[in-house]
């Protein structure tokens, strides 16, 4: 049988997985809307929680079409869009497929022909990024019953606790930021960046704040994020020249 | 914490999960067997070997790290959907900041499973009409003018999700901080494992947080 990467039999397989990982999206999404209202939260915030969110979310996916951009040169459509809409992320599936590329001396920039090296390079992404998905199932409980124990035990250090958890996450990724600036004034254009973004998330903070524009609450981050991408692209010529 | 609704979305996120790991093994066995192309067991070994020493380890950290802050379903749902650190982490902790909500309380699990299962949906579905646009859309991703925008997406996001957090912590936030920014400008090469870093920072910031509680500094 010839194989093509682009095979309408790929797009229905990649068509099966979508509609799954939707279906769960909005079996989780109705249920936790439902509890929401059981246990007395106000509709208007879990309806502003949903848009808030949806409209934050566009850009970063546009961002992961990209991945699938990069990586549809080699291995066509259908399997990018599978593995960047389950568990993946560019930064596992593009190292997968490189490692294995490598390992059977394929390049990438050529659209893959052969149907063992693709399914080979499929089973390594697959494989490659499961282990979450078999440790959470297992220990998730525990690990909760764990931090439920330490709020118990005391409620303002269990707060703490938690706070710091995503303080650690928000570090590694400001930090990430500062790599580059040796290399000159090149390198300091993420960090311009992520200044700019903060510098607009403030004003947005003072118009919800001062200005009473309570409705910018809902879009203040996708805002800032959207506006500092717009920067971007406007000092990176500037800097580089 | 309701523990009828946490246990229950523990067991419906356990059948929705499996039932995924599933359909994932599934993908690679159907091609194998429509193709009639099993690839070599040497083939595959060694495509992992490049990459499942570094990203297991990720995951089972990932797992310790995420997992506390996502709450019950949205972590059946974010280690099912992926990109959990550029867009399902991010939106949750800003979703919950703005309804006043604290993570791990019963509030929290609502907020926080909205925003994942949401952002999954978005995400979801500007993929799929990005993939049916492809053609159309390929001249204005690949433009070289746009390009900055998305190298630039994390700092654009931390930039505004950071603004709100640290100013609210700002004590706490000090120690890890400096860490991070210290230690990528000594080793800039750790950016491509930032994956692993998070959960250093999140040791970091707790270690540090003890011990200002314990002095009463916070």
């Amino acid at each position: 049988m010839n194989f093509n990467p682009n095979s309408s039999f790929l797009f229905i397989l990649a068509a099966l997985v979508i509609v799954f990982v939707v279906a769960q999206s909005v079996f989780f999404l109705v249920r936790a809307y439902r509890h929401g209202i059981a246990i007395g939260m106000e509709r208007a915030k879990l309806q502003k929680t949903v848009l808030s969110t949806a409209v934050f979310t566009i850009a970063p996916a546009v961002s992961i079409l990209l991945g699938i951009l990069t990586l549809s040169k080699f291995l066509g459509i259908p399997l990018p869009w599978i593995r960047l809409s389950v568990v993946g992320a560019i930064t596992y599936e593009l190292p997968a497929a490189t490692s294995t590329a490598q390992a059977l001396g394929l390049s990438l920039s050529d659209t893959i022909t052969d149907p063992k090296a693709y399914t080979a390079i499929a089973w390594v992404m697959t494989l490659g990024i499961i282990p979450g998905m078999i440790i959470i199932p297992l220990c998730l409980k525990k690990i909760q019953g764990g931090i439920m124990k330490i709020k118990n035990k005391d409620s303002k250090w269990g707060d703490l606790f938690m706070t710091s958890l995503f303080l650690g996450m928000i570090s590694a990724f400001l930090g990430m930021v500062f790599t580059d600036v040796r290399s000159g004034l090149q390198g300091w254009i993420p960090i311009f960046v992520l200044l700019f973004s903060a510098l607009m998330m403030g004003i947005c903070g003072i118009l919800i704040k001062v200005c009473k524009m309570k409705w910018l609450e809902t879009y203040a981050l996708a805002i800032s994020m959207i506006l500092a991408m717009i920067f971007a692209t406007i000092i990176t010529p500037v800097i580089i020249g | 914490m309701n523990t009828a609704y946490n246990d229950k979305s523990h067991f419906y996120g356990r059948i929705w999960i499996l039932t995924a790991l599933f359909i994932l093994l599934s993908v690679p066995a159907a091609i194998c067997l429509y193709y009639q192309a099993w690839p070599a067991g040497s083939a595959v070994l060694k495509g992992l070997l490049g990459v499942a020493p570094i990203y297991w380890t990720v995951a089972v950290i990932e797992v310790f790290t995420y997992g506390p802050m996502l709450g019950t379903g949205g972590s059946y749902l974010a280690f099912v959907t992926g990109n959990i650190t550029n867009i399902k982490a991010p939106a949750a902790l800003s979703a919950m900041e703005n309804a006043g909500v604290k993570p791990g309380s019963e509030e929290g699990e609502v907020v926080s499973t909205l925003a994942i299962a949401t952002s999954s949906i978005v995400t979801t579905l500007v993929i799929a009409l990005g993939v049916l646009l492809l053609s159309a859309l390929t001249p204005v991703l690949n433009s070289p003018a746009l390009k900055p925008a998305f190298d630039n997406i994390l700092p654009a996001l931390f930039g505004g999700l950071a603004v709100v957090y640290i100013s609210k912590n700002w004590k706490l936030s000090l120690t890890p901080l400096l860490f991070m920014i210290v230690l990528f400008l000594l080793v800039p090469s750790l950016s491509s494992s930032v994956g692993i870093l998070v959960p250093v920072g999140a040791l970091i910031s707790l270690a540090a947080a003890r011990i200002m509680y314990k002095k009463n500094w916070i």
